[in-house]
């Protein structure tokens, strides 16, 4: 099941640039939080806080505290530990070419060690049937490469690549963006479906999509989140004037 | 936009998911508690490293070799060991210069013939010849450095000698023959016979990185040209050899280095006799050469000892000419822009 | 190209210039493809003149006899290089993952540039290095000093081709991989090295390629043997140190297997460099883009 994330004061920079101000948020379980603004305003730095990704890259530094379910992740955790508890979707679909579409799904099993033979094969179907691309791929497991699918079946294939490591969280950097509407309306119903079990952070600069699959929304410009409630209230009353120009299509 | 209300459609059958993620959760979580990370990690960095010092290592252990092998030399000879002419086992008497001299020549002249082929090579290949025909052409001058220097060297012995012997070398003779180059008699082996064969083995390197030189001038510099109504070969001159011109000047050193440093094809031809003639005719012998033939039959501490200094010796100037080369050669495709005076 | 009218008298000259250059640079071409033709062609002449099953199969006669072969030679070839390939493989691999994975960095710098002015070292001096390490030590000329020589010239090669084919894999799949909780040193084994296989694979046969001909750096470390050889740490022939002895003798026999050593060493290589590039395709191609 799905677990809270609490944010506290994160801030990040990519060298000397800061990138994040003073980041508060509470996320609830089992819910999905949408996080709007304009390009370059920090939401995809923000998720990349909450699974120690950010760090990866030269010169980039975050301070602050996020609590996972019962995990303070910069503190008792190694990164690897974490990142099996929060998976995470990518921007473009990034499946392994030099893998199967099996082999991929079970990426994250085998690199991690676990061997149990006939458990992956059951842990690969259910993440592919959570991931709705079961039916159209049951038959070429493993005759076929990841990379041979289609733009929104190699998304889907990602999402289920991320949900056969079993994690609690399932972060989303604008996961429909480089997908054709057609596309983007199977991975929006899959993750309608997917917050019963996970809770899940979907950052997105489409507003209407933000909409259509969030609770819960934040706003945020600048590196630092101007407002943050109910969905419903930030598109409809926002109580901040930027995050009203914003969502009214004033600027951004 | 509530959705709590929303019954979950059931994907992919009657929830198999469900039992088939509690078994998972426990075989999965030994998973979860799999270490591997931090230590490993600083492991792997560490090994990697290592190898990237054994790199550097090994630079530096040939550095060593060469330097502690020829102490005694050094130390017998000092700087005369280059100026001497005296190449004497018997006697333990060893000067260099015949060598150093045969290297020298028998490299330029290699250069001599082979630049002008080499860069005419790149400029067809990347600005004449028709787009179907740059990928064999390409390949099959690359195919001439696949060609081991002892195949190079069989060819040449049994091929191209007689040829200069019978053909080049009197045709020469007679109508160069009052320049003092080309006089004497024709024994096709000898400097001429080393700096063609010499030629032929490093027209793949100079081409191949002129090319790479070439095709990095940016293409505005070719439009400029062509919009000021110059023809093909004045673009060419203007727009491209004249930015590529620190490049392929390092190709050309580049090659340098290789003639050096190259031995069998060399030491099959050249007639090894430390002979210092002005006619390209004579036998010759370099300091590749000298070290093939008589390293392993070395018996003196001395004499082993000069000839490892032969070898510092060439190594130095390689590296030298190398380091130079590479310098030239990355300030053009790096994108730094190439001094137009320079 | 625009040749107004008015500038017809300059532009005539200007075309036949072009004209000019443009015969030239084809000629150029002609005149290297010239030689390129004539080796293979006397090569293959030569060679399947004087090939014969007792070449491949007999170790050399004593002078004056008719017959015999290189077959020893074959065997210390495959031998050399296959201890070259044990030693420097793993050590070139290594260093161009530290290049592309870590050497962001001055020390990074320093080992591109030494990589690139090892590969322009002569031939010849690795073999005297090889000479000081391992036949000073051991007292005897071996087929260990022959792959160690050979082994340092491969390196430079396998590093840089190996850095260069590894930062081609884009990014994001080594964030695919961090994301999914994989260890850095997995991901950059399991998904980074796996998915630049077939490029790898292509740099070391590269440097396979490039030493397995070489003659000057195993004269004295290999040295060759007129007989049998098995033993790595003894003295071991070599096809190419016997077309090269064969070469330069004033035997008739002796010149005509030098033809077919030559032949032989020139199949070897390219059938070594393409069953390595198949195998590769096989196993990893099929998603590589």
């Amino acid at each position: 099941m799905g677990v809270e994330i609490k944010v506290e004061k994160i801030n990040a920079w990519y060298g000397k640039t800061q990138a994040l101000f003073d980041i508060d948020l509470d996320v609830l379980a089992n819910h999905a939080t949408a996080l709007i603004g304009p390009s370059g305003c920090g939401k995809s730095t923000f998720i990349r806080c909450l699974n120690r990704m950010h760090e990866t890259l030269p010169g980039a530094r975050v301070t602050g505290r996020v609590q996972i379910g019962d995990l303070d992740i910069y503190k008792g955790t190694s990164a690897t530990q974490l990142r099996r508890r929060v998976g995470m979707v990518f921007q473009k679909p990034n499946p392994f070419p030099s893998m199967s579409i099996y082999d991929n799904v079970a990426a994250g099993l085998k690199l991690n060690g676990f061997s149990n033979r006939k458990q992956t094969d059951e842990i690969v179907e259910t993440a592919l049937k959570s991931s709705a691309l079961w039916d159209e791929v049951k038959d070429s497991l493993h005759k076929q490469s990841g990379a041979s699918l289609s733009g929104g079946q190699q998304q889907r294939l990602c999402i289920a690549r991320a949900l056969a490591v079993q994690p609690e969280v399932l972060l989303m950097d604008e996961p429909c963006s480089a997908l054709d509407p057609i596309s983007t309306g199977k991975v929006e119903e899959l993750i309608f479906q997917l917050k019963s079990k996970y809770t899940i952070v979907i950052v997105t600069h489409n507003m209407q999509q933000a909409g259509r699959v969030a609770e819960f929304t934040g706003f945020f410009l600048l590196g630092r989140m101007i407002e943050f409630d109910k969905t419903e209230r930030i598109f409809t009353n926002p109580s901040d004037k930027r995050t009203e120009d914003y969502v009214t299509g004033r600027f951004g | 936009m509530s959705n709590q209300a929303v019954p979950h459609p059931s994907f992919g059958g009657p929830e198999p998911d469900s039992v088939a993620r509690e078994q998972v959760k426990t075989a999965a979580n030994p998973l979860l508690g799999f270490s591997g990370g931090e230590g490993a990690d600083t492991a792997f960095r560490f090994a990697m490293l290592a190898c990237a010092v054994g790199v550097v290592a090994l630079l530096g252990l040939i550095v060593y070799q060469l330097v502690t092998g020829s102490q005694l030399s050094w130390h017998t000879f000092g700087w005369k060991f280059f100026g001497s002419s005296d190449w004497n086992p018997v006697e333990d008497q060893f000067g260099a210069f015949p060598f150093i001299y045969g290297t020298l020549v028998s490299s330029f002249l290699a250069l001599a013939i082979a630049v002008p082929l080499a860069v005419g090579v790149a400029v067809f290949i990347t600005e004449m010849c028709p787009g179907w025909l740059k990928g064999p052409l390409s390949f099959t001058t690359e195919l001439l450095a696949a060609i081991p220097s002892v195949i190079y060297g069989l060819w040449a012995i049994f091929v191209m000698v007689p040829l200069l012997r019978i053909w080049v070398q009197p045709f020469l003779a007679r109508t160069l023959g009052w320049t003092g180059f080309f006089s004497g008699p024709p024994y096709g082996i000898g400097m001429l016979a080393a700096g063609i064969i010499l030629a032929i083995m490093i027209i793949p390197i100079i081409s191949s990185i002129s090319r790479e030189v070439l095709t990095v001038v940016p293409q505005n510099q070719r439009e400029a040209a062509l919009a000021l109504g110059a023809t093909r070969w004045e673009m060419i001159r203007i727009g491209v050899l004249r930015n590529a011109r620190a490049g392929i000047v390092g190709a050309i050193i580049l090659g340098l280095g290789r003639a050096l440093g190259e031995t069998m094809a060399v030491t099959m031809v050249i007639g090894n006799r430390p002979e210092i003639a002005k006619s390209l005719f004579a036998p010759g012998y370099t300091m590749a050469s000298v070290l093939a033939n008589e390293f392993s039959e070395a018996t003196g501490d001395v004499y082993l000892s000069a000839l490892i200094e032969i070898g510092l010796a060439l190594f130095f100037v390689t590296i030298v000419v190398n380091a130079m080369a590479r310098l030239l050669v990355w300030s053009v495709t790096r994108g730094l822009p190439a001094r137009s005076n320079a | 190209m625009p040749n107004s009218v008015r500038v017809l008298q300059i532009s005539l000259r200007r075309r036949v210039m072009d004209r000019f250059m443009t015969a030239l640079a084809a000629l150029t071409v002609l005149l290297v493809l010239l030689p390129l033709g004539a080796i293979f062609a006397y090569l293959l002449y030569r060679g399947f003149g004087s090939i014969s099953w007792a070449f491949l199969t007999q170790i050399p006669k004593p002078v004056g006899e008719a017959g015999g072969g290189m077959a020893n030679g074959i065997v210390g070839t495959v031998l050399i290089l296959g201890i070259a390939s044990v030693m420097g493989v793993p050590l070139g691999i290594g260093a161009g993952i530290y290049l592309s994975e870590y050497g962001q960095n001055r020390f990074g710098d320093l080992v591109r540039f030494v990589a690139d002015v090892m590969n322009g070292v002569p031939s010849i001096v690795i073999g005297i290095v090889a000479y000081g390490l391992v036949v000073l030590r051991q007292k005897h000329f071996s087929a260990i000093a022959g792959g160690v020589a050979l082994a340092i010239m491969m390196v430079p090669t396998i590093t840089r081709t190996t850095e260069q084919m590894l930062l081609l894999v884009p990014h994001a799949l080594r964030e695919a991989a961090y994301g999914l909780g994989v260890p850095r040193w997995r991901t950059t084994l399991s998904i980074t090295l796996r998915t630049a296989t077939s490029g790898v694979v292509t740099g070391i046969m590269l440097a396979f390629a490039r030493v397995a001909g070489e003659t000057a750096p195993l004269l004295f470390t290999a040295f060759g043997n007129q007989f049998w050889n098995l033993h790595a740490n003894q003295p071991t022939a070599a096809l190419s140190l016997q077309i090269f002895n064969y070469a330069i003798s004033p035997f008739d026999e002796w010149h005509r297997q030098a033809w077919a050593g030559a032949l032989v060493l020139i199949v070897l290589i390219v059938a070594a460099v393409s069953a390595v590039r198949i195998a590769v395709s096989r196993g990893t191609l099929a998603g590589v883009r």
